[in-house]
């Protein structure tokens, strides 16, 4: 699978979305979380916020996102997941819905599997971060509910993602 | 759909039924053709321009898609009784079906039909049944069906249904039709996502997944009664319906545990029970014919790939494909002889078969956006997901992969479709 990811960006698929994670701030060291949950996360204007409900505190970048058939929180985003571990452990009453998501390249079960498995990973981290279990809730939309629609990397980028819903 | 919207919508497909009886090799929705075709001339039954069908139409529809015959044109010779014909006339044709539509006095319509062979100068079927104005095109499909046993030997598909889902503005609809994608019937209307449905061994129930719950959770519904239950509702997804063959258990995939495991669950929701223990991703399971083994797909190996495993799970599952390349969604072939399922390489899906014996993956269709596909209950037809002019649509391919159709029901977007079983009722 990363063979495909990399022949796909060497293809230049993926230009679009390398530049754009070069704005982002540099990989963290995984090493050290509890360090990076301290650091303010830069926020990502180009990326639309996942959840428009009033902000009561919680990080307002609340989306993580994935190269092609990858499960695994991307070093990038890590801090961003130990900034909502922070909140959520210093708010133990507020719950968080993870929604994973797929693109379309797979069969549609397949990719409500790889969704969920997206989500779970995600809480894994938040309850590394010492989030209780009974605040989170996973669940996988797989590639039925995507955010942009066509058969193109602009859209498909968009799609592989979890995004943290807060209730 | 109205009614008027329904005959408008017929009579369309009588015009393109003419014209691919006329002229099959102009049209775009029936590409390729069977190595031997079988040369049929269907006649222009009597009195079918009065009825709200023509049976010759859906008749000849049935018998193309096939890619085994070649229609004859009629040429203006209208027999309808063995006495009318003059066989030195079809000297094109095998065979020669040939029949009427009259009104009776009870309201109800009596249709005749004969298949003669035009070369021994033999009657092969001679039938007569009775009906209702709506039930012609079923009594058409079942004539196509006896059409095609008597001069293949294989048992037609033509009177059995499919299922799918249609989405359209928002909407989602899980639909049973007719095999040739008409007679659309919505089982489930919902805003939330339908995916997978399943038909059961019977052809009476469909399992399927809905989002109606904000998650993915498996419901088994009778299409008899609209009653459905909740065939599994655990934490994480529930997803995956497949049934085993005796009907008496299904395969699902859920999530409860981890990752997507495969387990086994009776119809009314009891008996779980864990079959997979990989940690990986396994789903997809579908059951062989004679119900001992499970095809799945799993991501195991680093990718995602087809698999073979005991049906109760125990043993080594065994790495089918090797491809360069991902495997999904895969069906064995009812005689179990062979799989289908989708290939993703390069950035489109196609649909393959491998042969169990051979081991070898063969490409059926040139490559798109193709996917789930599913054999047709007598194994010479695959359904398949589509995608033309900008929406999802139904496509089959011949299981040589020689003849293409593609099915363009009356709107919305078309997606996972699967085709049903062989239906118990008869001609009469």
């Amino acid at each position: 699978m990363k063979k495909m990811a990399l022949s796909i960006l060497m293809l230049g698929l993926l230009s679009a979305c390398a530049s754009e994670k070069a704005k982002e701030p540099p990989p963290q060291n995984t090493a050290a979380p509890a360090a990076e949950a301290t650091q303010p996360v830069a926020p990502k204007a180009a990326e639309p916020v996942a959840d428009n409900s009033a902000n009561n505190g919680e990080p307002s970048s609340r989306s993580v996102y994935y190269p092609l058939d990858v499960s695994v929180v991307q070093s990038a985003d890590r801090a961003l997941v130990q900034e909502h571990a922070k909140y959520l452990s210093a708010h133990p009453g507020v719950k968080v819905r993870l929604e994973g998501n797929c693109d379309e390249r797979g069969s549609n079960e397949y990719n409500l599997a790889l969704g969920q498995r997206r989500a779970d990973g995600v809480k894994k981290l938040l309850r590394a971060g010492g989030v209780q279990a009974r605040q989170i809730e996973t669940v996988s939309n797989g590639e039925e509910k995507p955010k942009l629609s066509c058969h193109e990397e602009k859209c498909w980028q968009e799609n592989r993602r979890t995004d943290l819903v807060y209730k | 759909m109205n009614r008027s919207a329904k005959l408008r919508y017929a009579c369309g497909w009588i015009l393109l039924c003419l014209s691919l009886s006329a002229r099959a090799e102009l049209t775009i929705e029936i590409t390729g053709a069977g190595e031997h075709q079988i040369p049929i001339a269907v006649v222009p039954f009597a009195g079918e321009e009065n009825s709200a069908q023509s049976l010759s139409s859906v008749i000849s529809a049935d018998l193309l898609r096939t890619g085994l015959f070649k229609l004859v044109d009629a040429a203006g010779k209208a027999p309808h009784q063995p006495n009318e014909v003059h066989y030195a006339d079809w000297s094109g044709a095998d065979a020669l079906a040939i029949g009427s539509v009259t009104g009776q006095a009870d309201g109800r319509l009596k249709v005749q039909f004969r298949l003669l062979d035009a070369v021994r100068q033999t009657e092969l079927i001679g039938q007569a049944v009775s009906a209702k104005d709506s039930q012609l095109r079923a009594i058409a499909h079942r004539i196509a069906d006896m059409i095609f046993e008597k001069l293949t030997g294989a048992r037609g598909v033509f009177s059995t249904r499919i299922a799918y889902v249609n989405r359209q503005a928002g909407n989602y609809r899980l639909v049973v039709a007719d095999s040739d994608g008409f007679g659309e019937q919505t089982v489930l209307s919902s805003v939330e996502p339908i995916m997978s449905p399943a038909w059961s061994p019977d052809g009476g129930h469909l399992a399927y997944v809905s989002f109606e719950k904000r998650h993915a959770v498996v419901y088994v519904q009778s299409l008899l009664t609209g009653q459905r239950l909740v065939l599994a509702n655990f934490e994480g997804s529930n997803s995956a319906p497949a049934w085993a063959p005796d009907g008496r258990q299904l395969a699902v995939v859920l999530t409860r545990d981890g990752s997507s495991q495969i387990y086994l669950i009776r119809p009314d929701g009891s008996g779980l029970r864990r079959i997979s223990f990989s940690g990986a991703i396994d789903t997809e399971p579908a059951f062989s014919p004679d119900g001992q083994f499970l095809l799945f797909t799993s991501d195991r190996g680093g990718s995602p790939q087809i698999y073979q495993v005991s049906a109760d799970g125990k043993g080594r599952a065994e790495r089918l494909t090797f491809e360069t390349g991902n495997n999904f969604s895969p069906r064995y072939n009812p005689d179990g002889k062979s799989f289908t399922c989708t290939h993703f390489v390069n950035g489109h899906f196609y649909i393959a078969v491998q042969d169990f014996a051979a081991q070898q993956m063969q490409m059926l269709t040139a490559g798109g956006w193709e996917k789930r596909p599913s054999f047709a209950p007598n194994g010479k037809l695959i359904l398949f997901a589509n995608e033309a002019q900008g929406r999802g649509i139904l496509s089959t391919v011949s299981s040589d992969g020689r003849v293409k159709q593609k099915m363009f029901p009356q709107g919305g977007d078309i997606r996972e479709p699967i085709w049903g079983p062989f239906s118990n009722s008869s001609f009469n």
